[in-house]
């Protein structure tokens, strides 16, 4: 016995490392047919661990002090030893967090991944997906700029919409009249630790759920049905590791490219990653003309915009806005269809996803703009398709006309 | 009680805004190349005569136009007026009560006003100056109507006069001539201009010239890192059918 062999021995009698190895990458059978959707997870974890560790050198420089804050951001760009690096990387990567997450929950949807029995990895990926969002809008606050202050303005005042109890409720989120410094300072502590906390402890559950029940594949069959008679092991599966590390680091690869061709050529993105406006300090003074949340919130903002206030109050576009994303929530109880992935599917789902993912696109688009009449009508449009693909879907799915699903997976 | 009725008072403003927002501006192009060193050494000097006594650019050290090609000494001699050591920001005398009670609002601080405003507008800009007798200042600005802040490089430019014409049955301006010489021409004053612009373009982010440089390396090491990893994983799944 080696000296290796004897040292894992004297662990595992303690802690079962090689037991959680095996059980997660060495013995976890993964379908052998994933293809290019596939790569989203693992990518969504890499931007995981990117954040937190450019945000932990951010913490060392950055002020959350409503004097310094915007400062200390120029301090770090310019005076800080690689400081411009870990921003932008903390800056680009909060945009690819969102590119990245999209990708991976509209892979859900076409493959059905959702379905049982990954109702719950589904409900865990939902709540990973708000809990990003609510780390991306307090951590836009941070740099005490102008779209960060009266981005955050336009926000907290939607919850000052619910009515009786939402002056005061707004009042207590900000912790003052208006955005200010005791605003800054509890949303500095909210983004580097209470949400980065729920983000790892919800990523944790989402991961247990998925290699409890094993990974959907584009045809979207259980390939746990047929097993070899004499190992147990999935006749499709092939073990994570070494065949799923070393393809998702290809993935990794490519990934890192269009990231450092963003980070290190246009880390601004044309004003979607870095707003111009956010260079000017922010000032309780001076309303911008055009308040415009960051991309990856527009197609929300856009359905908070197109629904009409209510006797002068904004709160059904706050129902709305919410609504819009409590749905998914409920999508594998919605889904009736007799096939998960859209490879199988009738032409009804087909259309109505591809519906869907116009009406998202066309929401995120028209969330970037002033608001127009002509904007407003397509808004309003795009919304109800939002609303109707959930809707509906009990009924359209259980009429579509799937096809058969094979037995075993192809390629 | 005063800043509720400022507050107010702006809100009031805002829809005016709006609407001149909506007119299109013509921009521009402005000359920028961070290549050029010399560019950017005439643009940090007409930077620390010429804007520098009204607004500070605090974010800047002087000592960081060494990587202008500058050294130390060439720093403290020609264009350090206001600080005694090379590693202090650019800050200016002016106190921010001061500045409101001479221009009505403070000078902002220059160092990223390119990446607020862009390259295009602030080239524009410096060189949208022109006789206004209706203003205090006696200036107004073609692309920032009203703007509190006087025609700093006047000496240079002249004094330009707007050219008026019909549009919509309203006057308004279609150029401007010059109406009284300054002590460079035109031409010699749009080079001032974007040289001016191409350095506030690098003090908005000195690092750039060194991130683009390090991309491409970063870019060529994961072309080969790509390479290798693909035909890892090409050579672990051969047996995979």
């Amino acid at each position: 016995m080696s000296a290796l062999q004897k040292m894992m021995g004297w662990i595992d009698d303690r802690f079962p490392l090689t037991a959680t190895y095996k059980a997660h990458l060495s013995e976890y059978y993964a379908p052998k047919n994933f293809n290019f959707w596939y790569f989203f997870g693992s990518l969504a974890l890499l931007v995981l661990v990117l954040q937190i560790v450019t945000g932990i050198f951010l913490t060392m420089n950055y002020k959350p002090d409503a004097e310094l804050a915007f400062m200390s951001v120029e301090y770090i760009m310019r005076d800080v030893d690689w400081g411009w690096l870990i921003r932008y990387m903390h800056s680009t990567g909060a945009s690819m967090f969102f590119v990245v997450v999209y990708l991976h929950m509209f892979r859900g949807l076409m493959y059905g991944s959702y379905r049982k029995p990954r109702e719950l990895i589904w409900i865990f990926g939902v709540m990973i997906y708000l809990a990003l969002m609510a780390e991306a809008f307090l951590g836009y606050l941070l740099p005490w700029g102008q779209m960060s202050y009266w981005g955050a303005q336009v926000i907290v005042n939607l919850f000052a919409a619910v009515p009786f109890i939402g002056e005061d409720l707004s009042v207590w989120i900000r912790g003052d009249y208006v955005i200010g410094d005791a605003t800054l300072n509890r949303f500095f502590a909210f983004h580097v630790i209470a949400l980065p906390l729920v983000l790892l402890g919800l990523v944790v559950v989402h991961l247990v759920a998925l290699h409890e029940v094993g990974s959907n594949n584009p045809d979207g069959i259980e390939i746990k049905k047929h097993k070899d008679p004499v190992t147990h092991i999935p006749l499709d599966g092939i073990p994570f590791h070494p065949y799923y590390t070393v393809k998702d680091i290809v993935g990794v690869i490519v990934f890192l490219m269009v990231f450092s061709a963003i980070l290190f050529f246009a880390p601004e993105m044309g004003g979607y990653f870095l707003e111009g406006n956010n260079f000017v300090p922010a000032d309780p003074l001076k309303t911008p003309q055009h308040i415009a949340p960051l991309w990856y919130f527009t197609p929300f903002y856009a359905i908070l915009r197109a629904v009409p206030p209510l006797f002068g109050s904004q709160f059904p576009g706050v129902v709305a806005m919410g609504m819009s994303i409590v749905l998914m929530f409920f999508l594998p109880w919605l889904d009736r269809g007799k096939v998960k992935s859209i490879r199988y599917r009738g032409p009804i789902y087909k259309i109505m996803l591809a519906l869907f993912i116009v009406s998202f696109v066309g929401l995120g688009y028209l969330g970037l703009l002033p608001s127009t009449p002509v904007a407003t009508l397509f808004a309003q449009t795009f919304s109800v398709i939002y609303f109707l693909f959930f809707l509906l879907m009990p009924w359209y799915t259980s009429i579509d006309n799937t096809k058969p699903e094979p037995e075993r997976v192809t390629g | 009680m005063k800043r509720l009725k400022n507050f107010l008072f702006l809100l009031a403003a805002v829809p005016v805004l709006g609407f001149a927002s909506e007119a299109n501006i013509h921009l521009d192009k402005a000359p920028i190349n961070l290549a050029d060193q010399d560019s950017l050494q005439r643009g940090a000097r007409t930077f620390v005569n010429y804007c520098l006594n009204c607004h500070s650019a605090s974010a800047m050290r002087y000592s960081r136009m060494q990587d202008l090609g500058l050294t130390e000494d060439q720093i403290k001699d020609n264009l350090m007026f206001a600080a005694e050591k090379p590693g202090e920001q650019m800050k200016v005398a002016m106190t921010k009560t001061e500045a409101k009670a001479w221009f009505g609002a403070a000078p902002p601080d220059l160092s990223v006003i390119a990446r607020s405003r862009g390259a295009d507008w602030l080239y524009t800009y410096l060189r949208g100056f022109y006789r206004d007798d209706s203003r205090t200042t006696g200036w107004n600005n073609t692309v920032f109507d009203k703007v509190g802040m006087p025609h700093a490089m006047w000496s240079l430019q002249g004094e330009m006069a707007p050219v008026y014409k019909q549009h919509d049955g309203h006057e308004v301006i279609e150029r401007l001539e010059l109406a009284k010489p300054g002590t460079q021409t035109l031409a010699e004053y749009d080079a001032t201009a974007g040289d001016l612009v191409n350095y506030l373009v690098w003090m908005g982010e000195p690092a750039q010239l060194q991130r683009k440089q390090l991309g491409l390396i970063v870019l060529a090491f994961l072309a080969v890192f790509f390479v290798v990893a693909y035909y890892l994983k090409k050579e672990f799944w051969k047996d995979i059918h």
